[in-house]
Formats: structure tokens, sequence, C-alpha cells
């Protein structure tokens, strides 16, 4: 019988420590089994946020060996058990409880971008008309689960705390999924550049190295973000054409 | 003793998965003052885990298709158990709910023509599935809430509610506690809507998340409104079977949709063995027929893997226990095998089934566009729940109504793949419609302090029996439960096991009170799974209870004591149950209401 041991946070806000737990191992086992089995024989309290175990509702959030993760989707078999492994907390947000935190800025953040707008449907019924290659870059940012490992793991959040300057990587990929919709017609720009810090991201892409559904999150959406935004800002002539024509390129 | 919070609302919704969120956006707009409360944060109810599509008939991709023919698959694949009205109401309104998603940002895959794509699933008679690639729930569940939180609605995350409040024959309102903290909740209401999904945790073995517990079912239940249909519960043939942790864990239907073959250990494609009398017309007689379906031949019948997910569980346990199953306990699930169809089919693969070929890979260490998966049947979908009026959701209590899967009727005694999206949809927003307009009608009345009184203490009790030397481990007595049911309440039922889990569960029952939890109420799971117990326990009951009654085989319910479809009373009766006066479960069969002959007609013509 293999076993596995855990050096697990245990505490809250008020403070807390590592505390050792040991638990069997079996075939195929995920880290948030072993919480689970932790919790059931041995600390019936220990918080932990999950939901599906299938790495779809973005709740398992945590941070395994100081490595942000999903709980349900790191596999035992990837882990090295000759030496205690680590659980903690994500660190980019208050602590509530053990592996819980407090992430409702999150919320908070995504509730002051500007909402989808469509334009007008192309047919009676109410729909419109768009092709496949129109949505590909969409849909790829629409991929997201909300497990805030990359808001995590930025270090624009986590070491400087800048969450009032800063929406993070995961609102920048929403803000990309609504300004790349080719339905949405509002204009996010100014709101990106004056109040939601675009300009900060120094492509650092340790974002895109931790998103479990492999977004593209720097290349892909927030790099063409920053240019939108410069271009909006510095190019008066390119301005009134896009207020004339379309606003989108 | 003020220690709680109280709230005020004209509408409460007691879960943010499609259907709540649905309810609340319809009540919002409809002027109503909404409050939206969920165990688990907004965005991670279980709906995000659907995975193959929502059904409507939008005729996108073959225009023979529409609400009628929907309408007839559903009757069909609910083995006439339905309520028809439900099934017509369901029909008719799903295009335009799914439309609606896409006016509120949703972005679905594209047809050529650049209209939404539908998919193959099984029962429809053409591609009805809305989908994107295999993660429909997350795009769903996403958009309802990006655009419900600018509707102006409260929501309450991470808060339980735990007992509802009544005045007379009337709901006034419920009480629950936040996870975070324990802190308890009063909400006063002029209607509630209960959309709290499924039971699935009721069993070892399921696709569902933690939320499962059925919470909604049991609250109706004690507060006195009528549960039907809960022998009916869905098995999905595929869940993974290897590893044992991710036993259960859904494989999407989708992907027998796009040509997946299921075998058995000689090879053999056996769901082409056995097609029942019902789908003879519909199914195709070989495998080279059924691939032609998929690849969109409009002269070819479905595939055979596509028949009603009932009869492929019930194929596949038949396979398994005559010793044709794979090395873990199951069959063998292959779709690598369509690169003798098509070039770049392990790219297609990818495109269509990303979260499967994920899913294997990071969790079984499989290759699914070499390699056959191993799948078995996996607790999924409970057809039964609250008894609702087909038109407005309410239940047989004033002021309180259901939707989404807590609700019941639709699905008779067998769910069609898709069928449960599009019913969060559109039930969702009647729920939402009607319940605003009887909290504007009626308003919001007192709730007894007594009653308050009394939640509190139940909600108290496992705390403090933390001490006590006879106390029980709640998540030891969660998983005996769960043993129990999938054992004895699982897939083949027979009655001297259906009685035995009656007695055992009574026995659980009577344990669970003497279950404690350490710690405080500060985020402390082991009370919550306590308090979940009660729930949990009522619902095997009345599963057990059901099943025991239907004394013949339909659907999703098979009795090997009872192995034929009667044609006489099983056929035309629903079975209810009810807390009687005396506290005890109550029967109650009621004939299922005669469909109208304009809708006969329309079955007859589908045949
Ligand atoms: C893996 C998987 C794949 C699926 N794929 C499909 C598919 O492709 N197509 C399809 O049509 N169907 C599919 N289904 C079925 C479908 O997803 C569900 O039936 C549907 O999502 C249920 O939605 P709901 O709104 O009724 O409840 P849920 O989404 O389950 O939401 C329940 C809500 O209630 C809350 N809640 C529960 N109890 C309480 C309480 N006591 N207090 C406060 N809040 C509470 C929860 O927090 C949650 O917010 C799938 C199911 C699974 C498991
Ligand atoms: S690329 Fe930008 S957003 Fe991403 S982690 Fe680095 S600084 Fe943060
Ligand atoms: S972008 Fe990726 S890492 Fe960030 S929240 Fe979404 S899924 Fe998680
Ligand atoms: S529990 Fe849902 S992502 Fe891990």
């Amino acid at each position: 019988m293999t076993t596995a041991t855990f050096n697990i946070w245990r505490g809250d806000a008020a403070g807390g420590e590592f505390t050792e737990y040991t638990t069997e191992l079996s075939e195929g086992m995920v880290v948030l089994d072993a919480m689970h089995q932790v919790q059931a024989e041995q600390a019936q309290d220990l918080a932990i946020r999950w939901n599906c175990k299938a790495g779809k509702c973005g709740s398992c959030s945590a941070e395994v060996n100081g490595m942000p993760k999903l709980m349900c989707m790191t596999r035992m078999s990837d882990l090295p058990t000759d030496e205690p492994i680590t659980i903690q907390p994500l660190k980019a947000f208050p602590l509530i409880k053990d592996l819980v935190t407090d992430v409702s800025w999150n919320y908070k953040v995504k509730k002051k971008i500007a909402p989808f707008k469509p334009r007008q449907p192309d047919f009676e019924d109410g729909s419109w008309e768009m092709h496949q290659s129109d949505v590909d870059r969409v849909q790829e940012f629409r991929k997201c689960i909300e497990c805030y490992l990359c808001q995590d793991v930025c270090h624009v959040l986590r070491d400087h705390h800048m969450h009032e300057e800063f929406i993070g990587p995961r609102f920048l990929v929403y803000s990309a999924a609504l300004e790349m919709h080719p339905l949405d017609t509002e204009d996010r720009r100014e709101d990106l550049r004056e109040t939601q810090g675009v300009g900060l991201c120094n492509i650092t892409k340790c974002c895109t190295k931790v998103c479990p559904e492999g977004i593209t999150i720097t290349d892909n959406a927030i790099i063409p973000l920053k240019e939108r935004v410069v271009d909006d800002a510095y190019d008066p002539l390119t301005k009134l054409v896009q207020l004339v024509t379309k606003k989108k390129g | 003793m003020d220690n709680y919070s109280k709230h005020e609302h004209d509408v409460l919704i007691i879960g943010a998965g499609g259907a709540g969120l649905r309810a609340a956006i319809e009540a919002s707009a409809a002027g109503a003052s909404v409050g939206l409360v969920s165990k688990s944060l907004l965005g991670k109810a279980h709906t995000v885990m659907a995975e193959g599509g929502m059904a409507a008939a939008l005729s996108n991709v073959d225009e023979r298709d529409s609400w009628k023919v929907h309408f007839a698959d559903t009757m069909r694949g609910g083995q006439y158990l339905n309520n028809w009205r439900m099934a017509e109401i369901h029909a008719q309104e799903a295009p335009e709910r799914v439309r609606e998603l896409e006016a509120w940002g949703a972005v679905f895959d594209r047809t050529k023509e650049g209209k939404i794509l539908q998919r193959n699933f099984g029962g429809h008679a053409y591609p009805r599935l809305a989908h994107v690639g295999d993660r429909t729930g997350l795009e769903m569940l996403r958009t309802l809430q990006d655009h419900g939180v600018h509707q102006g609605l409260d929501d309450y995350q991470e808060c339980t509610i735990t007992r509802l409040f009544k005045d007379g024959d009337r709901v006034t309102g419920a009480f629950g506690y936040d996870r975070e903290s324990g802190h308890f909740r009063i909400f006063q209401a002029g209607a509630v809507i209960i959309a709290t999904g499924g039971i699935g945790r009721a069993f070892k073995v399921t696709s569902n998340s933690w939320e499962g517990t059925g919470d909604g079912h049991s609250l109706g239940y004690e507060a006195g409104a009528e549960l039907i249909d809960m022998e009916f519960i869905q098995f999905h043939p595929t869940g993974m079977v290897w590893p044992p942790s991710v036993r259960g864990l859904l494989v999407t239907e989708g992907v027998r949709g796009e040509g997946g073959a299921l075998k058995n250990s000689e090879g053999q494609r056996f769901m082409y063995d056995d097609i029942p009398p019902l789908y003879e017309n519909q199914t195709a007689d070989t495998p080279e027929e059924g691939w032609r379906y998929v690849t969109g031949d409009r002269e070819a019948r479905r595939p055979a893997e596509l028949l009603t997910r009932d009869h492929v569980a019930r194929s596949i346990v038949r396979e398994v226990k005559e010793g044709r199953g794979s090395p873990h306990g199951g069959v063998f699930l292959d779709i690598a095998w369509i690169k003798e169809k098509i070039p770049n089919a392990e790219e297609h693969i990818k495109r269509k089934l990303p979260a499967m070929y994920h899913q294997f890979m990071e969790l079984a260490g499989i290759d699914i566009t070499k390699e056959p998966m191993e799948v078995g049947p996996t607790t999924h979908y409970v057809m039964g729940g609250i008894r609702v009026d087909p038109e407005s959701q309410m239940s047989t209590v004033q002021g309180l109504f259901a939707a989404g899967e807590a609700g019941a009727g639709l699905h008779g005694a067998n769910r069609l793949g898709g069928n449960s999206l599009s019913d969060l949809l559109v039930f969702g927003k009647r729920a939402g419609e009607y319940a605003a307009s009887f909290a504007n009608e009626k308003g919001i009345s007192d709730i007894d302090p007594e009653e308050i009184h009394r939640a509190e203490q139940e909600a108290l009790d496992p705390l403090k029996r933390q001490n006590q030397s006879t106390s029980l481990n709640p998540y030891q007595l969660q998983f005996e439960l769960q043993d129990l049911l999938q054992e004895k309440v699982g897939i083949i039922r027979k009655e001297d096991t259906l009685e035995e889990a009656t007695k055992e569960i009574e026995g659980l029952a009577e344990k669970a009170k003497s279950v404690a939890v350490t710690g405080n109420r500060k985020f402390n799971p082991g009370w919550h799974t306590a308090l979940d117990l009660k729930h949990l326990l009522t619902v095997a009951k009345a599963c057990a209870c059901s099943a025991l009654t239907r004394e013949e085989s339909r659907g999703a319910h098979s009795r090997i004591d009872f192995p034929d479809k009667e044609t006489g009373y099983w056929a035309k009766h629903t079975i209810g149950l009810r807390k009687g006066k005396d506290g005890d479960m109550e029967v109650v069969k009621t004939p299922i209401p005669e469909i109208p002959e304009k809708l006969q007609k329309i079955i007859g013509e589908q045949g």
C-alpha cells in the first residue's frame, strides 16, 4: 500500500499553519481525491471548494507544490511522493479558510465591464449570419472556466496587489471575447486603457502557462487588445474612420 | 434572538443553474425584485458540465425537422408517460429560447451557411442539438450569468437553503446558511422557485457534481409538494470506468453522435443485435448505414449506438454480465475507427470532441484518436421531481414553483439527450414569468418566528452533538447510502432488494440523527455534508418507494421480476409521492392526461 504525505495549509485570515496528513493512494487518483480522503478520515472541517471533479467548473484551484493548479486535474502519479506535497490556497485573493479564498473581487470586476451589445439581427427570426471562421477566436476565449489561476499567477495582482488598477488576465480575455465578437457594437477601449489597466501587463506570459483550458491569453487576447487601445489613443485618423464606418478591425 | 439577516424579495429562486438563471432573468424583466441563491459560486452550477448540446427544432441542418417531430421524439423517448402539454410547449418554444441565447452573446458552432450548427443525438430523428464543441453547458451558463448580473437581481452565493416556510397552504420564504461563515439568512418572498437540479449524488457512480443531493426535491416534499416519476433515474450508458478515481465521469453521447462505435471484447458492434420494436423503423440495419447517417446521408437511418439511453445502458450491462466486457467491467467505445473512413480523423476528433480528448488524455492516459475508451453506465439524471402545472410550473403548493431537473413531467420514463438544457430555458423562463405575476398579485406574507427557531435548531444540531460518544461521521453515512442505492436501486431492480433497500434507508435515517461534526460554523464541509444527508435520505426513499410500486419495466426503470412493458394500467399512470399527515410517505397514482387528437395524429405520422 502506497501513501502520500501532504502539508496542507490550515487556518484563516487570523493565522494558521501547515499541517501534515498522510493518506493512502489508489490508481488514477488526483489531488482532489486525496484531499477528500483526508477530509472524510482525518479532518472533517477541511475547507475545499469543488463542484465537478472534471476540470469543467474551475472551483478547485489551489497551489500544489507552489504551482497554481486545478486539484481535480492534477494526478498524484505526476507528483513526487518521496517528500511531502504542499497544498495551499491561491495567493492573489484574501483567505477565507484553509484552501478557500474570497474571489468576490473577480465578480465585481466583471460586472464593471460593458456587457455584450449586439447589432440588429440579420433575419426576421432574430438570428444572425456568422461563420465558423468568424467565431473561432472568440470561442477560444469563451472556453474560460473562471478558475482564476491566471489571476493568481500574474505578478501585477499577486505581488503588486494592483487590484484597483488592473482587471487581470482573466478579464482581459473576457474583454477580448466581447471586443472580437462579430456581433458586438460596444466600444471598451477607453475603459481598458483608463481604468482597467491593459497597459500594466508587461507580457510575461505567466498567465498563459497556467491556463488549464490552454487559452493563449497573452498572444491572442492581450496583445491584440493592447494594439487596439494604442491605435485608438494615438491615431485620430483611425478613430475617425472607425467612427464613421464600423468600429472594429 | 436576531442572529440572522433578513431579506425580502418578490421572487426567491433557489439554484443558479440554467433553470434558476433563466427564471431570474425573466422575473426581473417582469419587474419583480429577485433573490437568487446558490450553494456554490455563481457560474459553477452543475449545468456547466453539460457537454453535447441543447435540443431545439431550428431546422438549420435538416429542414424536415419541426416542433412536431421534436414533440413526437420526446414522447416516444419518454415511453408516453410524459406530460404531453409540457412536451408540446417545450418543442414549440425551444428554438426561440436558443436564438435568445445568441442575442445575449452565446457563440454556437456554425453551419456552412453561417447558422447555428446542430448535431445528432440519441432518439432525435434529425440533427437537432445546438452546441459548442463539447462544452455547451459552459456556454449556456456563462451567457445567462453574464446577461443576468446586469438585470438588477441580488445574488447570494454559497448560501444553502435548508427549509421552506409556509403559511397555510402557501409558501412564504426560506431559511439558509452561508457556507463561508455559517451565518443564517431568512428570505421572505411572494413566490419561491426551486431550481436545484438533480439527485445523482445519492448513488456511488455518478456523473453529477457534489451539488446533486436532491435538496429541492426534498425541500418541496417537506413543504407538501408532490413528487412524481421518482422511479425513473437515467443511467447514462457511457461513463468512464477506469481509473477508479474517475469512475462515473461522463463520456458525452456526442462521441456516438460523431460516429463512435460500441464494441464488446469480441470486437462486435453489439448494439445492432437487439433493436427495440418501437425504434425498428428508425434504426440502421448495419453499421455501414449508421455511418452514412452520421455523415449526413438523408436516406440513411440512425446508428444503433444512438438508441435511447435506457436501452443502450441495459445492453452494456448485458454484455458485461455475459462475459463480453472490457478489462475493467465496461465495454469499448471506439471513435478512433473513423480514420478508416475519413482523412484527418485525428484532427476531426480533437476539434469535435476537445474536452473528451483532454479528459482521457489527462485522467486515464488514453489517446482517444488512437485507442478505444472503456465505458459503462453512470447515474446521470432524474426524470422525476416536483409535479408542476405545465403552463406556469407551479407545484401543488401555492406560490412554490419548480423548473429544470428538479421539476418533472417533460421527460416521462426516459429523457432524450439535449432535452434538459432546452427544458431549463423553456420552463425556467415560464417559472420566472408566472412566479413574478403570482408574487405581484399575492404580495409577501409574514414568517412565523417559531418556524424560524425550529429551522435554526435543526441546522445547529449536528454541531451540538460533537462531543457525544455515539456520534457518527457524516461522510461515512453518505458513503453507506451511496453504496446502498447503487446496489439495490440501480439499473436492474427487483422486489426483494427494493424492500431491503427501503428498510436499510430507514435504518440510515435513524443513524443520521446521531451524526455529529467537528469544528465550527466557518466553511465546514463536514457540517454541510451532515445537513445534506436529510435531503439525500428523502430522495433515496422516494426512489426506492416508487421503484417498488411500478410493477413493470419501462424506460429507465427495469424490474427483473416484471421484465415487460405493460400496456394496461402502468402505461397510463404516474406514481406520485407526498408527505402524509402522520409524516409517512404516501403513494398517489394518477392517470396521465389523455393526449388530444391533434397531437395523437402527430405522433402517428412520425411512425
Ligand atoms: C456531465 C453531464 C453532461 C450533461 N450534458 C447534457 C447535454 O449535453 N444536454 C442536456 O440537455 N443535458 C445535459 N446534462 C443534464 C443537464 O446538464 C442538467 O440536467 C441540467 O444542467 C440541470 O440544470 P438545473 O438548472 O436544473 O440545475 P443545476 O445546474 O444542477 O443547478 C442547481 C443549482 O441549485 C443550487 N442548489 C442546489 N441545492 C441548493 C440549496 N439547498 N440551496 C441553495 N442552492 C442550491 C446549486 O448551487 C446550483 O446553483 C448533462 C449532465 C451531466 C452531469
Ligand atoms: S502576461 Fe500580462 S496578464 Fe499575463 S501574467 Fe504576465 S503581466 Fe500578467
Ligand atoms: S483564462 Fe484560463 S486560467 Fe484564466 S480563469 Fe480562464 S480558464 Fe482559468
Ligand atoms: S472541481 Fe470543477 S474544475 Fe476541479
